[in-house]
C-alpha cells in the first residue's frame, strides 16, 4: 500500500487511498497529531458497537412508540391522515437539524441522540403497520369476529400477522436511515462510526474513508438481513405475491378511482 | 474543526465570534445561546446564501434524478425483466448511507458541487423509479386497448394514454424525492457543497441558529412539497373531477 493521503487526483492515487483505508480498518496507526494509536480493529470495533447500540435503542423506542398507535389506528380504520402526514413531515425534516435542535435544547447526551434518532425511525414503522392493518381483508376480520375473537383478539392473531411483511418493510427502511444518521452523532459526543469523519484531524483521509466503508457495509447488510427476515415472516401462502413482500410504497397514495374518457 | 476549509466565513466559527458584536439589545440572549428574535432578524440575510444553494443541490438533484429514472422506467416498460436489476442496483445505492457516500466519492470526484450532486441523484433514483413503473402499471388494460382500438401507434398510446394516467403516481414519487433530498442536503457541506447544513454544524448549540436553518429546510421542503403538487393538480384535471 503506496502513500495515499493528502490531496489525491488521478484515480489511480484514489486506489491507493482505497487500500490505505482498508488496512487502516484492520491495523492501528500513529494518529494525526501524534501519541496514541488509532484505527485497527479494536477501535473500529468499539465504535461500531456504540453505533449499533443507538441504532437498536433508537428503533426499540420507535417500535414501541410506533407499533401499538399503528395497530389500534389500523384496526380502528381512522387516522390515516395522521399516518400518512407523519411520514411525510418525518422525511421533511432533516436529520441534522433534528439533533442539532435536540443538543441546542436539551443537551448532548446518549438519550438524547437516541430519542432524536427514534423520531426518525418512528414515520416509516408507523405508517408501514397502519397500511398494513387496514389492507388486511375485511372479509377474513368478519370471519374472525364471527367467530366470537375481541377486538385485541383480532389485532393479535389476525391483524397483526398478515400485516407482519409490511411491519418489517418499515422497520427495515427505518433501521437502514438510523444506521446512516448515527453517523452523525459524534456531534452529540456519542462516539459511532462517524467519529473519524468529525475528528479529520486525529483520523486523516484514510480514517475518514475507513469509517465511511464500514457504515456503508453496516447499512447494506442491515438491508439484505431484514430483507431476508422480511420474506421469513411472510406467511406461506403469501409469499411470491408482490403486494405482500413489498417493502412499502413510500408514500400510500390513492388514485381517485377510474379515469374518464 | 478544520473540517471545512472551503466553506469561508460561516465554517469558522462565525456565528460565535459575531454574537455579542451583532446582538443589538439582546446581547444576553445571544450569549446564552438562547432564542432571538431580534438577531434573528438581523442577521437573516447570513442565511439566503446557503438557502439559494440549498435549493440549486436539490433542484438539480431532482432534475437529473428525474430524468435517469424516467428514462430508466420507460425502457423497463418494454422490457419488464429489467425492471428486477434496476430495482435492485438503485436500491444499493439508496442503502448505502449520504455522508458515507460523499466521502466514498471523495478521492475520485474531489470536494465540491458535483460529488454532492452524485450522491443526491442516486437517492431520487429509486423512489422516482419505482413510482413511474407503479404508475405506468397501473394503467387499466382496457384503456389501453382502447387506444390501440382508436388507432394510436404504441408511441402515441404511451405519451397521450399511459404517461397522462400515471401522472398522479409520478408527481407522488417526485414529491417524496423532494423532501427526501432537501433532508439530506443539509449533509451536502460535508462534501464542501454548502447549503444550510453549513450554518446548522457552524454553531449547534445556539437555538437562533439552529431554529432559522432547520426551519428554513422544512419549509423548502414543504414548498416543494407544495409546488409540485400543484403542477400535478393542473396537468391532472381529471382526477379532482372524480374525487369530487
Amino acid at each position: 500500500m503506496d502513500a495515499g493521503g493528502g490531496v489525491v487526483s488521478t484515480p489511480l492515487a484514489a486506489l491507493g487511498l482505497f487500500g490505505d483505508a482498508v488496512t487502516f480498518i484492520f491495523q492501528s496507526q500513529e494518529s494525526r497529531t501524534g501519541g496514541d494509536a488509532v484505527g485497527g480493529l479494536s477501535d473500529f470495533g468499539g465504535m461500531a458497537w456504540t453505533h449499533l447500540q443507538v441504532v437498536l435503542a433508537s428503533v426499540a423506542l420507535a417500535c414501541v412508540v410506533a407499533l401499538p398507535v399503528g395497530l389500534v389506528l389500523g384496526h380502528l380504520r381512522r387516522g390515516g391522515f395522521l399516518a400518512v402526514s407523519v411520514s411525510n413531515v418525518g422525511r421533511a425534516v432533516p436529520s441534522l437539524a433534528l439533533i442539532a435542535v435536540f443538543i441546542a435544547f436539551l443537551g448532548a447526551t446518549f438519550l438524547n441522540v437516541t430519542v432524536a434518532l427514534a423520531l426518525l425511525a418512528i414515520p416509516p414503522i408507523l405508517t408501514n403497520t397502519y397500511v398494513g392493518v387496514t389492507q388486511v381483508d375485511r372479509e377474513v376480520i368478519d370471519a374472525a369476529e364471527g367467530q366470537g375473537l375481541t377486538g385485541a383478539q383480532v389485532i393479535r392473531e389476525v391483524e397483526l400477522p398478515l400485516a407482519l411483511p409490511l411491519i418489517f418493510g418499515g422497520l427495515r427502511t427505518s433501521v437502514v436511515n438510523v444506521i446512516a444518521t448515527a453517523t452523525i452523532a459524534p456531534i452529540a459526543g456519542v462516539v459511532t462510526l462517524g467519529d473519524p469523519i468529525f475528528s479529520q484531524s486525529v483520523y486523516g483521509d484514510q480514517g475518514k474513508l475507513a469509517a465511511a466503508i464500514v457504515v456503508a457495509l453496516m447499512a447494506i447488510v442491515a438491508e439484505v438481513g431484514l430483507g431476508a427476515a422480511q420474506r421469513a415472516v411472510t406467511p406461506r401462502p403469501l409469499r411470491g405475491t408482490p403486494g405482500a413482500t413489498r417493502r412499502g410504497r413510500f408514500l400510500p397514495t390513492l388514485r381517485n378511482g377510474a379515469p374518464t374518457p | 474543526m478544520s473540517l471545512l476549509p472551503a466553506a469561508p466565513a460561516l465554517a469558522q466559527g462565525g456565528f460565535v465570534q459575531d454574537r455579542s458584536a451583532d446582538a443589538g439589545g439582546e446581547a444576553g440572549c445571544v450569549a446564552r445561546d438562547g432564542v432571538c428574535p431580534s438577531w434573528i432578524a438581523d442577521n437573516f440575510d447570513r442565511y439566503t446564501g446557503p438557502l439559494g444553494e440549498h435549493v440549486l443541490l436539490t433542484v438539480v438533484a431532482l432534475a437529473v434524478g428525474f430524468a435517469i429514472s424516467f428514462a430508466l422506467a420507460l425502457l423497463a416498460h418494454r422490457r419488464r425483466w429489467l425492471v428486477t436489476p434496476i430495482v435492485q442496483v438503485t436500491g444499493i445505492l439508496y442503502t448505502i448511507p449520504s455522508l458515507a457516500l460523499f466521502f466514498l466519492l471523495l478521492p475520485i470526484t474531489g470536494r465540491g458541487f458535483l460529488t454532492a450532486e452524485i450522491a443526491l441523484v442516486s437517492y431520487t433514483l429509486l423512489i422516482i423509479f419505482r413510482n413511474v413503473t407503479t404508475g405506468l402499471q397501473g394503467v387499466p388494460s382496457d384503456v389501453v386497448d382502447a387506444a390501440r382500438g382508436m388507432g394510436l401507434t404504441d408511441r402515441e398510446v404511451l405519451w397521450r394514454v399511459e404517461i397522462p394516467l400515471a401522472l398522479p403516481e409520478i408527481a407522488a414519487g417526485i414529491r417524496i424525492a423532494a423532501t427526501t433530498t432537501v433532508g439530506l442536503a443539509t449533509l451536502a457541506f460535508f462534501a464542501g457543497a454548502g447549503g444550510l447544513g453549513d450554518p446548522i454544524y457552524a454553531d449547534l448549540n445556539f437555538k437562533s441558529n439552529v431554529l432559522v436553518a432547520g426551519g428554513l429546510c422544512v419549509l423548502l421542503a414543504v414548498v416543494l412539497d407544495l409546488l409540485v403538487l400543484l403542477a400535478q393538480r393542473a396537468l391532472t384535471p381529471w382526477t379532482r373531477a372524480v374525487a369530487s
